[in-house]
């Protein structure tokens, strides 16, 4: 399938989404807030409690950190993607969008593409100032560099994508069903849920967060966007969209 | 150019459109009138291959409607101008015209020469780095219309293209139809606006659900309504009126001042009617042939159906 269509549609949504400053906003709070908030976190723990902090409950921490990025992959594509769907609901831009010869399939692709690629591209930018200010945070305390690391390449580059699709495609679900975007966003936002209480769950130690729980969570994750990919191609119907989502 | 046949449309246990046929020539400009709710947006719909049709059969030009791979074909032969302009508001009007150039994969020269060209005609290039949502009622339909355009399609479908717009505006989107009309492309209008129907159309079709008539404007006016002959008297008295009645079957209609008839043949029976005022004394002050309006045509249509 060529998808050089699906690329203009996902380039326009994209343009749109930095005009705007809530989707601008979006993109950029959340990110700056783990990528710079977290390490500086870590830097005020370790400054006042110094080596009472043990070496496995700072690594613990440090994992459980990098999980933020995973729910900011199923926060920021499902605020973009239920801004970008029900936007256009809104605009009633989707009767000549889908007036063009542009299938079903790639109209979807692109507002996939659109929501999933400034929503990762923050996420990585973001990772990469929070690994390097962990580290020196950290370094004294632990005597080497904690990352990079296996955990967190999986969880960037495995469960990180996966779980920003499964936002994507959970949002188009909900989004057929919504007038305005901040209601989609608040059905949307519901996928973050599962995410939260694996989180809490490393807090606690009732999980480990270690390479084999991100393993065991991306092939959860990737069953769970199989099964929405069907529900949103089906839900995402020329027909459907503008007899029933007007 | 567009051919239907029996063509319906049903949501559910409500019908749209029922048995809808009719063909619409090449260069010809086809007008759509009907009261909201009478299926005229369903209609654009399945043909511009938005909705699916539940019976019946549509071809534009040599491709079926309701079939998948002609479906594409049908949409990068035609431009919509759907009744909600659906612009993004966040883009500029150049911008927007961009983005629906390359999907309609118009070659980038071309594009840049034809958004040039619509929107200078359009009065619009001046704005062409505006955002599209400071744009006016007006200046957006007119951009709609530009962008329906921009791939030079074949079919123009417009769905009450001047609705909502002051009489300038409305003015100017009228005189572009016209220019577009003169560029021999095929236009298909819904509007409920019969004075532009009858102003740009070569055709009118008549729709509640079902297509009532099909005629020139001058057909339908022909063929629904008696030629009036409106008669202005310095008085009008019983005994005229009963004098009048001995000599015209017809229906007479005392308004104020004036007599109303019905006539059938207005050069033959004006001279009598006017002969036996003036026998009965009457002071005949001003004769007018009233001429039917499309207005008066659709509206006895329509109230024929209820």
């Amino acid at each position: 399938m060529k998808i050089s269509k699906s690329w203009m549609v996902a380039a326009k949504d994209i343009k749109v989404f930095l005009r705007k400053r809530y989707t601008l906003y979006s993109m950029v709070i959340f990110p700056v807030i783990i990528g710079i908030g977290l390490p500086a976190v870590l830097y005020l723990v370790i400054s006042r409690q110094g080596k009472l902090l043990g070496i496995q409950h700072l690594t613990d921490l440090l994992n459980a950190f990098s999980f933020f990025f995973v729910i900011g992959a199923s926060a920021i594509p499902t605020l973009l993607a239920s801004y970008s769907l029900v936007g256009e609901k809104v605009e009633k831009s989707l009767e000549p969008l889908l007036a063009t010869p542009i299938t079903d399939s790639k109209l979807l692709l692109g507002k996939g593409i659109g929501a999933f690629i400034p929503s990762i591209g923050s996420l990585y930018i973001s990772s990469v100032v929070f690994m390097v200010l962990s580290d020196l945070a950290t370094q004294s305390a632990l005597g080497y560099y904690f990352f990079p690391n296996w955990t967190i390449g999986i969880l960037l580059l495995i469960l990180l994508p996966l779980m920003s699709i499964l936002s994507v495609e959970w949002s188009v679900i909900v989004s057929a069903r919504a007038t305005d975007p901040r209601a989609a966003q608040l059905q949307g936002i519901l996928v973050v849920i599962p995410m939260f209480v694996i989180y809490v769950a490393t807090e606690v130690g009732a999980i480990k967060l270690n390479t084999t729980t991100i393993w065991i969570i991306s092939g959860i994750a990737l069953v769970v966007d199989i099964i929405l990919f069907f529900l949103s191609t089906r839900t995402f119907q020329r027909e459907e969209i503008l007899t029933k989502w007007t | 150019m567009i051919t239907v046949e029996n063509l319906t449309k049903k949501f559910g246990e409500v019908t749209a459109v029922e048995g809808l046929t009719f063909q619409v020539q090449e260069g010809e400009v086809f007008g759509f009138l009907g009261p909201n709710g009478a299926g005229k947006t369903t209609t654009i719909r399945m043909l511009c291959c938005l909705i699916s049709k539940t019976n019946g059969e549509a071809t534009i030009g040599d491709y079926h409607i309701g079939k998948a791979d002609d479906s594409l074909q049908i949409r990068k032969m035609i431009g919509l101008v759907p009744d909600n302009v659906g612009l993004y508001d966040d883009l500029t009007a150049f911008e927007n015209l961009d983005f629906y150039g390359k999907l309609y994969e118009v070659p980038e020269g071309l594009r840049r020469e034809n958004i040039e060209r619509f929107l200078k005609m359009l009065e619009l290039w001046d704005r062409k780095d505006v955002r599209a949502g400071s744009f006016s009622k007006g200046m957006k339909q007119k951009l709609a219309l530009a962008r329906a355009l921009i791939h030079e399609p074949k079919i123009l479908f417009m769905d009450e293209p001047t609705a909502n717009l002051d009489p300038e505006s409305a003015k100017t989107v009228r005189d572009f139809i016209l220019e577009v009309k003169k560029q021999g492309r095929t236009i298909f209008l819904n509007t409920h606006n019969l004075d532009e129907a009858q102003r740009i159309c070569d055709r009118i079709g008549i729709i509640k659900t079902k297509l009532l008539t099909v005629g020139t404007p001058e057909q339908l006016r022909e063929s629904l309504s008696k030629p009036k002959t409106q008669i202005r008297l310095a008085q009008i008295t019983e005994s005229l009126v009963s004098a009048l009645r001995k000599i015209v079957p017809n229906k007479i209609e005392v308004s104020g001042d004036n007599l109303i008839m019905d006539v059938t043949d207005p050069d033959k029976e004006n001279p009598i009617i006017i002969t036996a005022i003036a026998s009965a004394g009457g002071q005949v002050r001003e004769v007018t042939q009233l001429v039917p309006t499309l207005e008066d045509v659709y509206l006895q249509i329509v109230k024929e159906t209820k």
